[in-house]
This record gives structure tokens, C-alpha cells and sequence, in this order.
């Protein structure tokens, strides 16, 4: 909750502020779309540890966040990110190395845990999951729950329908609700007090933003308070929940942004050949994100060709024929 | 007869299945190809969801994942995750939805682990776990499961399970409070499955031209019925050429 008119700052600040070692955080996007990848490489940049991440399906940037090793825990319906890595591959080594602990949800789940920490409820009800193994096996023993005042007790809580067999309905799954220290996401356009328009899909991050108590906003252009203003029907982020607005171009690459560009293919294939190899993840790491200050360095490096052949088409909003 | 993949075939025997006007959730993969096949070849009126939000695409380009911006490309509205996974657990609209989805494991009631094989906190191999695919089994009445038939992906009992099928039977879901119905079909690169009306188990409803009963049942765990298989009519010249001329011209799916 801020209201400052100007909320513009750079990156390196607005993450050394409000990410800090053991937050609660979590990331907008889906799998290879719209991932905040600015804000997450300089969380890996600033080297922070322990971070407890919440995620659906947000792929690229869960992936780079665990393999950096900034990530101790993890609440997630699933780590994949298309054809190149239809399991997370940092992800899935971490898992089975056991260097972080995990909890499995869905996505409805995920979903509505958001939703219920921006309604400001303890939980919300649905029918998914019922007789499955999400319910049964819990990822976090009770003990830790009890021990971490930032747990639920329980991980899902199965009950009778208190309304009788009202909706056909005998029996609910409750999902706890899920408060972040901070969200971040990546939108096309926003303006200085934080007002920001989402164009597509928007996935789960109107319901992550709202749920957290501060929240990171990158985003392509900013533009001035009037243009989002004169359509605030089309705006989905209202300027008070935001705490920090940050212009970078191309934020979202080498996922895609509606509109704006494409996925970068390539670069998902080398990622996927460096990330099977821990020696070549570490030399991507230090190539890509260490050894750069900053996003525009390594947009710079990728080069304006190949971020050309990646620019959307205005008809469709992506890169029509895009050698995939 | 003309020349055609595994692939090709279990593409559209999926399709086959997909009945006119009904709601399409796709995943990924030959899922998504499945659903665009369908609307080309024998469902116009079908209208493909993603749980992603977008809601009856007009898919020009294949996306390589539900989170594509190709998804997005003419729909009827795209919002987000909430209201697709609301879609389909509505009473109205969800009772129309067929699921197609695919896992690493399945047994003969047709529960499937997407999350892990062998000890879930030790897993001998993590794959990317529920996504969408518990909410959506949880919620509809029709799946159509894309599975590779090997005797280690067809198991007498599931290493976790993601998401549920008939559960432990007849009275299965019934029993865990869900409402929609289980599985009803199983497409593999041997044959279509599909779930007896009573005992709610796995039966061989048809074997790919060239197979056999027994090549199916030499690549699974557990039996199965096989007394009402029949041979698999294999593509049509118009369904191939379809598939290959306007689904996926780039092959990105169909490899």
C-alpha cells in the first residue's frame, strides 16, 4: 500500500529494498510468457538466499531463481516451460538432489490461494483434488508448519459441505490463503504512480499483486498518468497496491510479452543444453547474469538482430513465423 | 493405404473422440494438436480453452505452450487462470468441457502421476507436476489421456497421484465427494482405451493397424479386457492431409 504519485526507481534499488534474504515472494507470468526475467536476474545478481517462492506455473523464472540457488522452499503446481523444458530442469535437479524443499499444488489451487490473500480471507473452497495424493502428501511436515508462524498449520483441510448439498456439491477442499512479502511482475505499461495496463493474458498476476504486501512492477514504457488514465477500464493494477515502477525494456526476455516480443527459441535451447550440466549452468550464470550490470547489458548482448526477428507482429502479438 | 506416423494416428483417433460443440481444454503437445485437429477435421463447433484464460482461440500458429501468446490470437475474451479453471468447475459450462491430458503413470482406473517417479521427496525422476491437470480431472466429465504404452507408464498403482480418475473404482469419485466423471479414453502409440461401465477399469477398445492385443498387453503392468478390441481404422487421405497441411505444417508436434 503506497501512494506516492512517483514510485519510479531503478531495479537494483527497488530489489535491494523489498527482496530481502528469506522473503516470501512471488513472480508473475506463465511458463515462457511474461515472466518479470528483469527483476529475477538481479534477485540472482544480488546473490539472496533462502527466498520461500510461491508459484503456478511460472516457469523461465522459477527455474533461473532455483538453479541460482536463491531459492530454500517452494509451493508450486508446476515447473515447465514448453517444448525446450517440459520439466523445469534446474527445478527437477534440485528436487531430486534434495537442495530444496517443495509442496504440490494445481494451478486452480495456486489460484485461488492468491486470490483469498488479496480478498483477505483465511481460505477459499473448490472441488479440485479431492482423492489425490496434493492432499495426502504434504511437502512441509506439521512440525515446520507449527514452527513458522509464515505457515499454515495445514496444508489443504477437506470438509463437508456446511451449506448441505447445496451446488451438488458433498465436500470441499479449503486453500489456505497466501500472503507474499513482495510480487513482482512484469506488465507492458504503466505509469509513474504505478497505475499499469496488462495487455493478453493475465494470467495470475492481478491476484498475486494484490495478495502481497508490496510489489515490484517492471514494465516496457512508462507512459504519462494520463494515457493509462483516460482508459482506466483497460487497467488492471491499481497504483496503490505498487510500490516500485521500473522501466526496462525487453523485462521480460527471453519469455515473451504480448504484443511486444516473442520468446527468444534460441536462447531457451542454449539455456536448456547449459542448464543439463551444472559446470555449463555456472558459466551461464557468470556469462548472463553476473558477468552483466544490468538488463540492458545483456539485452545489448543478445544483439539487435536476433531481437528483431523476436519483435511482435501488430496483427497477431507475436513474431508471425517465428523459426521455432 | 497412405503412409502415416504413430503420431499422426494417435492424433487423430483423439480427434475422432471429440464431439461437436463441446469445450476443449488442451495442454500441451499432441494434446493441443489434438483439439486443432478436431476443429478442423470433425468438431467445427468444438471451441479450445486454455487454463491459461484464453477462451475459444483462433490458433494460426502452434503454440509450444498454453502460455503462449499464439493461444491468445483471436479469442473470444483472454483473462487468467481464475476464470478458466472457473469455467470448468461450473456447473454449466464445466459439464461440456472434454480435458484432454497426459502423465508419466497410470493405472487401470485411469489416475495419472504427472509429479514424480519413486519416493516423492526422493524422487528417481521429478517431472513438472500437477499444472492444470488435477483441477481439470477433478472437474469434467470427459478425459481423453495421451499416455506412450511401456509397462512402466501403465503400473498396478501409481507412484503419486496427481490427478484423479476413477479413483479406487465404480463408486470411486463418488466417495471422495467429486462430481464429474473419470476417464473415458486412453490414446497410446498401440491403441485406444477405454473404461468398462461398470467396473470402471481399463479395457483394449481398438489396436493401431499392425498390432496386436497381445503387444498391448505385453507393454503394461496390469490385464486388461480384450475381448471387445477391434482393429483401429486407420487415417482417412482427408484427415492426414488436414493434420499435416493445416494443423502442423511446421511439424513442430508431429516431429
Amino acid at each position: 500500500m503506497n501512494t506516492s504519485p512517483d514510485k519510479v526507481m531503478a531495479l537494483d534499488e527497488a530489489v535491494a529494498r523489498w527482496v530481502p534474504d528469506g522473503a516470501h515472494i512471488s513472480i508473475g507470468g506463465f511458463t515462457c510468457n511474461r515472466n518479470p526475467m528483469a527483476a529475477v536476474y538481479e534477485i540472482i545478481r544480488q546473490r539472496k538466499k533462502n527466498l520461500h517462492l510461491y508459484a503456478h506455473s511460472n516457469g523461465q523464472g522459477v527455474d533461473e531463481l532455483v538453479g541460482a540457488g536463491c531459492v530454500a522452499r517452494i509451493e508450486i503446481a508446476y515447473a515447465g516451460t514448453g517444448r525446450f523444458a517440459p520439466t523445469c530442469i534446474r527445478f527437477r535437479k534440485a528436487v531430486e538432489k534434495g537442495s530444496i524443499r517443495f509442496e504440490d499444488y494445481s494451478n486452480y489451487q495456486m489460484t485461488l490461494r492468491f486470490m483469498a490473500g488479496a480478498m483477505g480471507v483465511p481460505f477459499l473452497p473448490t472441488r479440485s483434488s479431492l482423492g489425490t495424493d496434493i492432499i495426502h502428501r504434504w511437502g512441509f511436515p506439521r512440525e515446520m508448519r507449527r514452527a513458522d508462524p509464515q505457515l499454515p498449520d495445514e496444508k489443504l483441510v477437506v470438509m463437508e459441505n456446511p451449506f448441505g448439498a447445496w451446488a451438488d456439491t458433498e465436500r470441499v477442499v479449503l486453500v489456505p490463503a497466501i500472503r507474499p512479502d513482495v510480487t513482482l511482475i512484469h506488465v507492458q505499461q504503466a505509469a509513474a504512480d504505478g497505475t499499469a495496463r496488462i495487455a493478453g493474458l493475465t494470467f495470475a498476476d492481478v491476484e498475486q499483486a494484490k495478495a502481497a504486501r508490496h510489489v515490484v512492477l517492471t514494465c516496457e514504457e512508462i507512459v504519462g498518468p494520463d494515457v493509462l488514465r483516460s482508459h482506466p477500464e483497460h487497467n488492471q493494477i491499481p497504483a496503490i497496491i505498487v510500490d516500485a515502477v521500473v522501466a526496462v525494456p525487453h523485462g521480460a526476455y527471453p519469455t515473451a510479452c504480448y504484443r511486444c516480443y516473442d520468446y527468444d527459441p534460441a536462447f531457451l535451447s542454449d539455456y536448456r543444453t547449459a542448464a543439463m550440466d551444472d559446470a555449463r549452468f555456472g558459466a551461464y550464470l557468470e556469462q548472463w547474469v553476473y558477468g552483466r550490470k544490468d538488463h540492458a547489458e545483456r539485452i545489448a548482448q543478445v544483439g539487435s538482430e536476433r531481437l528483431a526477428a523476436l519483435k511482435a507482429d501488430p496483427r497477431t502479438g507475436y513474431a508471425t513465423g517465428l523459426r521455432r | 493405404m497412405p503412409d502415416y506416423t504413430a503420431r499422426e494416428l494417435m492424433t487423430i483417433a483423439a480427434a475422432r473422440k471429440i464431439n461437436d460443440g463441446e469445450i476443449v481444454f488442451c495442454g500441451t503437445g499432441i494434446s493441443m494438436l489434438a483439439a486443432m485437429a478436431a476443429k478442423h477435421i470433425n468438431a467445427p463447433n468444438s471451441v479450445i480453452i486454455f487454463e491459461t484464460g484464453a477462451i475459444d482461440s483462433q490458433l494460426e500458429e502452434i503454440p509450444m505452450a498454453v502460455g503462449d501468446s499464439r493461444v491468445m490470437l483471436g479469442s473470444s475474451s483472454n483473462s487468467g487462470l481464475a476464470d478458466s479453471f472457473a469455467l470448468m468447475q461450473n456447473r454449466t459450462t464445466g459439464r461440456h468441457v472434454v480435458g484432454i491430458l497426459g502423465a508419466a503413470q497410470i493405472d487401470k482406473y485411469g489416475n495419472l502421476n504427472s509429479t514424480a517417479i519413486g519416493d516423492y521427496f526422493h524422487p528417481k525422476v521429478r517431472f513438472s507436476g500437477s499444472g492444470g491437470a488435477c483441477d481439470v480431472a477433478s472437474f469434467v466429465d470427459r478425459t481423453i489421456i495421451f499416455m506412450q504404452h511401456e509397462r512402466r507408464k501403465f503400473v498396478a498403482k501409481v507412484d503419486y497421484l496427481t490427478s484423479p480418475g476413477w479413483l479406487g473404482g465404480p463408486e470411486g469419485r463418488r466417495k471422495a465427494g467429486l462430481t464429474g466423471n473419470g476417464p473415458s479414453t486412453v490414446i497410446t502409440d498401440l491403441a485406444v482405451m477405454g473404461f468398462d461401465d461398470e467396473t470402471r477399469e481399463m479395457v483394449l477398445e481398438a489396436y493401431f493397424p499392425g498390432k496386436t492385443p497381445r503387444m498391448v498387453l505385453d507393454n503394461m503392468e496390469f490385464a486388461v479386457d480384450v475381448s471387445r478390441a477391434r482393429e483401429l481404422a486407420p487415417p482417412s487421405a482427408r484427415e492426414l492431409r488436414i493434420l499435416r497441411e493445416q494443423v502442423d505444417p511446421q511439424r513442430l508436434i508431429l516431429g
